[in-house]
Parts: structure tokens; C-alpha cells; sequence
């Protein structure tokens, strides 16, 4: 989100402050000056992770210590991983493949690069997972390696630990 | 101080250890030989070239001389035991150390059936008579991985290992990559280069870097860890088009053998990794990265196979026996 407060000693800190009281992770604090904006005024932006029920809360809070809030935006799917999918995809329906994983409401397939040689000879995917979290990306991971297994589609995923 | 080995096993890696015994001055004699024919016993030490010329017709020496009776009856102090591997039983390579052990015999191998079969057996039942099992050369070829997990990184706790253990499936991957070719034609000119068994199976199924991560893991953790524990994926099903998938975001696909002993996980599969990983490089080099909580990352590059790379092991096995235990 990016907010709007006065050029004054204190002031970001007290904007900060209501995004630990409503239990928010700060994982970025963007702070410029804009030349065109007003000049007692400061431009920050901050990138936060909040559960969804508590932004309410915490846009009033911070309206109340005298911040502007310019704008909020929202991306719920932060983690994002990719994987790389060989099988004979479209005869074993791909989009239903795309779909049990869509259907959770946590993760989503945000992009997808087929390619498919002759006909009858395996095709490889590679698809792009975000989730809501690491947690769900394991859960929205699991549910593809099962479809995976009845579909007898093999998955390449990323080395342990790294995003790719 | 001169060691005294015996060797059973004259193919590629028996020749390369003869050569290297003849042709460097280590200090060691070789008192008696058998290939799966014949045998040769000497005390005073064979003459190897004369060994090395003999076996090029076939036998290297006395066909009434079994390599049982190598093993029984002649005066060693190491038995440099480098058979064919039988990924299965493990023998007879498994009942040649036994009884070498029983006489109060040094182990050094480079068979990978009976030291993933029976590691915890040989060992214990070597501790009992006083003398030493050594593996280096099973795992990573010319790699000094056991001596480093054993000497080098004493004492330090390993959280993870992360390893490239087949350099045909690396060889292939790297060719897909590169070229664009298929799986068949990257497998095909694999083996007209001889990176590739005639039977590929048990590479690029993924069952050779398999058990070579059962030894790894049974040497680090001492967990009880057996080749059906392993969750193995081969390389066999890759398309290259799925090279490509990976090298548009700047990764690769390699076969991974990856053991998470926390978690329980012992695993072999084809993964997408990053290039700029050190676990990426061309060709057939194997490689093994180790997580420690003292030393932190460390990982160690070089040759997987070969003649002489392997008799590099071995030999470095040998003389660790040689100066660390007195020999008789």
C-alpha cells in the first residue's frame, strides 16, 4: 500500500507501529521523496503481509495517527513456484489437471507454457503455482503430485528450498 | 612402512589400481591377484606388468587359484576388493570381505552392492577384529567425499546433502540441454562415447546415484537406510522440450539425489535448478554438496568414473590404512 503522511520526526514510525499491533509482517518500506507532491508531505510505501479480515482495522488505525493512505493494493498470492509437467497432458484433461488446483482458493495456476510435438508423443508443461503461503504451496504441491499419479503425468519440481 | 594388498577383480578399476601400484612409488606389494577364472599368489609380491600382460589374453594367472583361496590363504594386510557389483546380494564381494575380516584383513572396495547392503555388519564385525573397512572409491569416483565426511568435517552435524552421483545421467541432461536433443539420441551418443552401459537401466533410472545416497546416508546418519527407502525418479521420461521449459527461466533439469534426515527423505528425481547453482556443470563430473552446522555449505566437484580416477580412491584408501594402523 502506499501512504501519504506529513514531513515531520516520528511520523513513520507511528505508521508503522499499527501494522505489528494487528499482527501484519512489514517486508518492505519503500520511503521517496516525491518532487511534485505537497511539501510537507512524505511518499512511502510499504509492502506487508496481513491477514485480509484485519486490513479494516488497520486502515482506520493509521488514519487515526493523522496518515494519508493513497492507495491499497492487494496481491493475496506472494509465493509463487514453478513446475514442469511431462505426460500425454491433453488426453488426461489438462484443464481439470489446472483446475484441482484453482478450486482451492488458496493457490492458483497463473501461467502456463505448453508444448506439444507429434501427436501420440508426450507434451511438457511448465506451469507457474502462486499461494497464499508456503504452507499452502506445499498443500496446492501434494494435490498436483496425486493427480499427477493418477494421471501418470511425471512433475519436475524446483530443487528443495530454491523459488524458482 | 610397505603394505601388502591382495586384489580381486581385474576389470577396468583393478587394471587402473595395478598400473598405478606399478608405475608410482607407493610403497605397496601386491602378494596375490584373481580375476573370476584364476588366481595368483606371491608373498614376496607379483611382478604387476607381467600380471597386466598375462590377463590380456584372458586369465591372469593359475586357474587352480580361486579367488576364495586368494582370499584364505594369502599373506596380506588389505584386501583391495573391486569385483562386478551385484547391486542385489552383493555377492560373492560380501563373503570375500567376511572372511578377509575374520583373518584380520583391511577392507578397501569399490563395490557398491555389499556396502549398501551390509555396511553396518562389515563394520561392526570389522571393529571386532581390530581392523578398517574403507569405501571411498563407491561414491563420486575420484571424489574424496568419505574422507572428507570423516576426517575433514569431524565433529560437524550434517542437516543435508545434496548430490549429481551419475555422471550418464548428467552427461545426457547436458547434451539435452545444449542441443536439443532427445532423450533417445543424448542416450545413444552416450554410449558410442562409453559414458553409457550397454543396459542403461540402472543409470538412468536413477537406481546407481540410488544407492550410492544409501551410502552416503548410512556413513553420515548411520540410519539404517536401504535402496527400497529411496523415492527414485529417472531421467528416461524427459522430453527435451522440457529442457527448454527450464531454460527459459534460466534453470536447467538435473538428476538430484537428496537426503533430508530430519524429515525422513531420501530421494532421487530429476529437479529444476537454477544454472548459476554449483550443482550445474557440463558433462560427466558428479558433485556432492553437504549442509553442515559448522562448516556451512561445502561442495566438492570431480571425476565420478573411470579407470585411473577410481584407483585414485583406492589408493588413497590403502595408504590411509598404511599410515593410520600399523600393517603386519
Amino acid at each position: 500500500m502506499k501512504l501519504e503522511m506529513k514531513d515531520s520526526p516520528g511520523q513513520l514510525v507511528s505508521a508503522l507501529q499499527p501494522i505489528s499491533e494487528v499482527g501484519g509482517n512489514i517486508i518492505a518500506v519503500i520511503h521517496q521523496r516525491d518532487l511534485s507532491s505537497r511539501e510537507d508531505t512524505l511518499g512511502v510505501q510499504i509492502v506487508l503481509e496481513i491477514a485480509e479480515s484485519r486490513l479494516t482495522d488497520l486502515v482506520s488505525m493509521i488514519k487515526e495517527r493523522g496518515v494519508n493512505i493513497l492507495r491499497i493494493g492487494k496481491d493475496r498470492l506472494l509465493y509463487k513456484q514453478t513446475v514442469i509437467m511431462i505426460g500425454h497432458l491433453m488426453h488426461t484433461d489438462l484443464s481439470d489437471t489446472v483446475d484441482r488446483i484453482d478450486c482451492t482458493g488458496f493457490a492458483e495456476v497463473t501461467a502456463l507454457d505448453l508444448a506439444m510435438p507429434a501427436i501420440n508423443e508426450p507434451s511438457s508443461a511448465r506451469l507457474t503455482i502462486k499461494s497464499v503461503s508456503k504452507k499452502d504451496m506445499d498443500a496446492a504441491l501434494d494435490i498436483l503430485r496425486d493427480v499427477a499419479k493418477t494421471k501418470k503425468l511425471l512433475i519436475i519440481e524446483p530443487l528443495e528450498g530454491e523459488l524458482v | 612402512m610397505t603394505v601388502k594388498v591382495a586384489v580381486l577383480g581385474l576389470g577396468s578399476v583393478g587394471k587402473g589400481v595395478l598400473e598405478m601400484i606399478a608405475r608410482k612409488d607407493l610403497d605397496i606389494i601386491v602378494t596375490g591377484v584373481a580375476d573370476s577364472k584364476s588366481g595368483l599368489i606371491d608373498p614376496s609380491g607379483l611382478d604387476i606388468d607381467a600380471v597386466l600382460t598375462a590377463k590380456k589374453t584372458g586369465r591372469c594367472g593359475d586357474t587352480s587359484i580361486s579367488a576364495n583361496e586368494v582370499v584364505s590363504r594369502a599373506d596380506y594386510d588389505v584386501l583391495v576388493e573391486v569385483t562386478p557389483t551385484d547391486a542385489g546380494s552383493g555377492e560373492p564381494a560380501h563373503s570375500y570381505m567376511k572372511m578377509a575380516i575374520e583373518r584380520g584383513k583391511h577392507i578397501v572396495t569399490s563395490n557398491k552392492g555389499p556396502i549398501s547392503l551390509h555396511l553396518k555388519e562389515l563394520k561392526d564385525l570389522a571393529n571386532e577384529k581390530g581392523v578398517l573397512v574403507r569405501y571411498e572409491a563407491t561414491v563420486g569416483g575420484a571424489i574424496p567425499i568419505m574422507h572428507t565426511l570423516g576426517n575433514g568435517l569431524a565433529g560437524n552435524k550434517f542437516v543435508a546433502l545434496y548430490g549429481v552421483l551419475n555422471g550418464t545421467c548428467n552427461y545426457i541432461l547436458t547434451r539435452m540441454a545444449a542441443e536439443g536433443l532427445t532423450y533417445d539420441q543424448a542416450l545413444a551418443e552416450a554410449r558410442e562415447l562409453g559414458y553409457a552401459e550397454a543396459d542403461p537401466t540402472y543409470d538412468v533410472k536413477g537406481i546407481d546415484a540410488a544407492i550410492k545416497l544409501v551410502i552416503l546416508a548410512n556413513t553420515i546418519w548411520n540410519n539404517g537406510a536401504s535402496l527400497d527407502r529411496v523415492d527414485i525418479t529417472g531421467i528416461d521420461r524427459l522430453t527435451n522440450d522440457a529442457l527448454r521449459l527450464a531454460e527459459e527461466k534460466d534453470c536447467t533439469i538435473r538428476l538430484i539425489a537428496e537426503a533430508f534426515p530430519e524429515r525422513g527423505v531420501l530421494r532421487v528425481s530429476p529437479r529444476i535448478i537454477r544454472k548459476d547453482h554449483p550443482l550445474v556443470f557440463e558433462g560427466t563430473l558428479n558433485a556432492i554438496t553437504l549442509e553442515t552446522d559448522m562448516a556451512g555449505e561445502i561442495t566438492l566437484i570431480g571425476k565420478g568414473a573411470g579407470s585411473i580416477e577410481t584407483a585414485s580412491a583406492i589408493i588413497g584408501d590403502i595408504l590411509f590404512i598404511s599410515s593410520h594402523v600399523r600393517c603386519n
